[in-house]
């Protein structure tokens, strides 16, 4: 039990650390698709760096939701990081919560940033947040419905379990799993604020959806909102590789696995992260009213998936 | 020179470019003959002749079909008014509202008459730009309360963007009055960047005004330049050597290329395809790195002055931009490949922000978003000055005035300023350079017309009898053509905003002045 709340800690912990990692890892790729030279692997820790160092500049009639904010999202993100099993499977945080939980948390996390960002009575916070849950609310349920085919092959929600039944069980191949990972990668790049759907890197106010919410924070408060975006995106790319590709990771107990599985997780995030910068550098993004389409189809192709478990999978 | 049945007694004042005085009264009849034929108003700006015996005067420049008409009419020193023009060429409602703040002549019966360009910083009753003004005064930090129009209903909102804006990016306010994500209306506030240009090119010995005129608006230095040139010029009736005329022109074109590579690689940014932005900017920065090495400014600045042109062309360098050319006009084919067959940047494209044809006619919409419209103008194709009048321009049109219109006008106008630079490079006369201008000694008036990269640019000025500068009003193609930004995204949703507002790429400096 101490080496699963050991392991516990330093899967969680890594997470945190490392999160910010991949996202440089994408920003490089993506500079080097496009022609130009890259910043380092570590330019988003400068930046995190950077913005702690500096003073909050908070509007008068911020309430104080709006200071609670950054952290609570932190947590929530912290919390889903614990939760996904990235090296090892079934570790003592697993049981708290299951998928339906984990899409909880996720959304937990967008209320207060929602509700942050309409804290100060900008336009632009508003308008964001109006944006973002225009998003949101269609990904939700198509997550699910993914999270739905996963555990409907391994017969339970727990993430543990669905890991163990995918990975350490005999070898099938399972048609519906590819509906759903096709699903699932277009929600994450909706969820995570990337192109199709949103550009990270904008600078126009007026077609931002994630950076219209936090146009206010700064300092340790934006920094705390960054770091939960990378968090978020390694979560959703650990989540992706738990379901669809969770070969490696490390059974409950065996200890001896742990650095093969470390090696695997980061083979297949630098994998990940390169697909992502690919996919993000040949697609422009598409006009706000037609993320509730790109998002349709991924539901369409979720509910596929679990159709397709009914029709040859059981 | 007649329009319609009448005869209004113009002068040709310069190549295509007409003269008269007439009655304020007369301005009206003018205007509806103009509008009859199909002409446009293109400037509207005043001056204060007192120092002449003359009281105010209000001056107009209009496009004909024979070229482009300046008239003048005098107005009394004592509460100077004219009738307004406004209901006939909608375009010059902030042209006369920005002359009512500067000099206090007022167009009688305008529906609009709210301030443009005073925003708090002088009292309603001083006008800056009278000889009299005192400039001692200090300034007044009056709040701007601006008088937005407002749009009432269940569910409309306000978004106020700007004149701070989250990239960097000139200032410019911006009020939407949306449903949702539709706009229902935008209302564009300026004059943020109002600098009093034009009461500094007061007493200016010619030279300096030549740098002030380029600057205002930096992206169209060349343009700006040579009207102010061709003006000067006209004034002290010089005639500039061939060989600078030329060089003038591929000034002009170089300018137009460089802003074009920059706006179609912002237009793919704006729609989040980064790599078609990496790809123009490193072009254009070719491009301008090419400029600086040939001609010593990545921007051309102060290349053109009056009597000719400051830098020469030399053998080598001939052989290097013709070089980069040939090499910027094979990439540039490829990129448009690219462009043309990206389905989401399509997608983008088409069908947003359409300004139809009838109401770019009625409203004035001019230069590159014009030809975008069916609004077939361009200086260097219908009144070219030489040396256009030997270069046969060929004119990109498009009937469908969305953004992919203008964006493919931008595409074609960079090949046909590449083949037009060939052909500089390739015919330019040999000779002198530069002239020494002789002043004529007498208050004498000009104006330049050159087709700068965004539209028209009009330089008009008057010289005193000593050699300076006594009034310069330079003339933006943006004055008429960012109402049409207001209709363009009528309908569209809020985030194609930043989409159809790079697709006119309009100056915020060059109508603040």
């Amino acid at each position: 039990m101490s080496t699963g709340i050991l392991l516990q800690l330093a899967q969680t912990l890594l997470a945190i650390l490392l999160a910010p990692l991949l996202m440089g890892w994408v920003n490089q790729c993506r500079a080097w698709l496009q022609g130009r030279s890259a910043p380092p692997i570590t330019q988003p820790y400068r930046t995190l760096k950077k913005l702690f160092h500096k003073d909050a500049v908070i509007a008068h009639h911020a309430s104080p939701l709006f200071r609670f904010a950054p952290y609570m999202i932190f947590a929530c993100m912290a919390l889903a990081a614990g939760i996904v099993p990235t090296i090892a499977n079934d570790l003592p945080f697993s049981p708290a919560a299951d998928v339906i939980a984990l899409v909880g948390i996720f959304a937990l996390a967008r209320v207060f940033l929602a509700l942050a960002a309409m804290d100060i009575g900008s336009a632009f916070g508003t308008l964001g947040a109006r944006r973002e849950m225009l998003v949101s609310f269609l990904a939700e349920p198509a997550l699910l419905m993914v999270f739905f085919t996963a555990s409907l092959i391994s017969q339970s929600t727990q993430l543990p379990i669905i890991v163990q039944t995918l990975a350490h069980r005999e070898f099938a191949i399972y048609p519906s799993l590819a509906f759903a990972a096709v699903a699932f990668w277009m929600i994450s790049v909706a969820e995570n604020a990337r192109i199709p759907v949103d550009n990270p890197s904008t600078h126009l106010e007026l077609t931002m959806i994630h950076e219209a919410m936090i146009l206010e924070y700064s300092a340790r408060h934006l920094a705390l909102i960054e770091w939960a975006v990378a968090l978020k995106l390694f979560t959703y790319s650990a989540l992706g590789v738990a379901l669809f590709l969770p070969w490696g990771i490390a059974a409950q107990g065996d200890v001896a696995a742990l650095p093969l599985a470390l090696l695997a997780m980061v083979a297949k995030l630098l994998l990940g992260g390169a697909v992502l910068a690919f996919l993000e550098t040949i697609s422009a993004k598409v006009r706000l009213f037609r993320a509730p389409e790109f998002l349709g189809t991924a539901f369409l192709l979720a509910v596929l998936g679990m159709l397709i478990h009914f029709l040859l999978e059981v | 020179m007649k329009i319609g049945e009448h005869d209004w007694h113009l002068e040709l004042f310069g190549k295509h470019i007409w003269r008269g005085r007439m009655e304020a009264g007369q301005l009206l009849a003018l205007a509806r003959a103009v509008k009859e034929e199909g002409g446009q108003l293109i400037a509207l700006w005043g001056s204060d002749d007192r120092q002449l015996g003359d009281g105010f005067a209000i001056h107009v420049a209009f496009l004909t079909s024979a070229g482009l008409a300046w008239v003048s009419s005098t107005l009394p020193a004592e509460a100077p008014a004219y009738p307004d023009l406004a209901h006939i060429f909608p375009q010059a409602d902030r042209m006369q509202r920005a002359t009512f703040d500067l000099l206090g002549i007022k167009a009688s019966d305008a529906v609009d008459d709210r301030k443009w360009l005073r925003h708090g910083a002088w009292p309603a009753n001083v006008f800056p730009l009278r000889k009299d003004f005192d400039a001692s005064l200090p300034a007044t930090h009056d709040t701007d309360a601006y008088p937005f129009i407002r749009v009432e209903g269940d569910g409309v909102h306000e978004i106020a963007v700007g004149p701070i804006h989250a990239g960097t990016i000139e200032p410019g306010h911006f009020r939407f009055s949306i449903i949702g994500d539709r706009i229902l209306k935008l209302e564009e506030r300026q004059g943020y960047t109002h600098k009093g240009t034009e009461k500094r090119f007061e007493g200016m010995d010619l030279a300096t005004g030549a740098k002030l005129a380029g600057r205002v608006s930096g992206d169209s230095h060349s343009a700006f330049a040579w009207a102010y040139c061709m003006a000067i010029e006209t004034t002290t009736n010089s005639s500039v050597p061939d060989r600078a005329i030329w060089l003038r022109a591929l000034f002009l074109e170089i300018e137009r290329i460089a802003n074009h590579l920059g706006d179609i690689g912002y237009l793919g940014n704006d729609v989040a395809l980064t790599f078609g932005f990496m790809q123009f900017w490193r072009l254009r920065e070719d491009w301008l790195r090419l400029s600086a090495k040939l001609f010593g400014h990545r921007y051309l600045f102060d290349c053109i002055v009056p009597g000719g042109v400051a830098m020469d062309i030399a053998e080598a360098g001939r052989t290097e931009l013709k070089a980069l050319a040939d090499r910027i006009d094979a990439e540039v084919q490829e990129l448009k490949a690219i462009y043309d067959e990206h389905a989401g940047l399509q997608d983008r494209f088409a069908n947003t922000g359409i300004v139809k044809p009838d109401m770019a006619a009625r409203l004035g919409l001019t230069g590159l978003a014009g030809r975008a419209s069916s609004q077939a103008w361009d200086a260097r194709v219908q009144f070219p000055q030489p040396p256009y009048d030997q270069l046969e321009v060929s004119m990109a049109t498009h009937r469908r005035g969305d953004v992919l219109a203008r964006a493919e006008m931008r595409f074609g106008e960079v090949f046909e300023s590449l083949r037009i630079i060939r052909e500089i490079l390739g015919r330019m006369p040999e000779g002198d350079i530069q002239i020494q201008l002789q002043p004529g000694g007498a208050v004498c008036e000009g104006l330049g017309w050159v087709e700068g990269w965004r539209g028209p640019v009009i330089v008009a000025v008057r010289v005193n009898a000593d050699g300076r500068l006594d009034r310069v009003h330079p003339h933006d193609p943006s004055w008429q053509n960012w109402p049409l930004v207001e209709v363009g995204v009528l309908g569209n949703i809020v985030p194609d905003f930043p989409l159809i507002n790079k697709s006119f790429n309009l100056s915020y400096s060059g109508p603040d002045l």
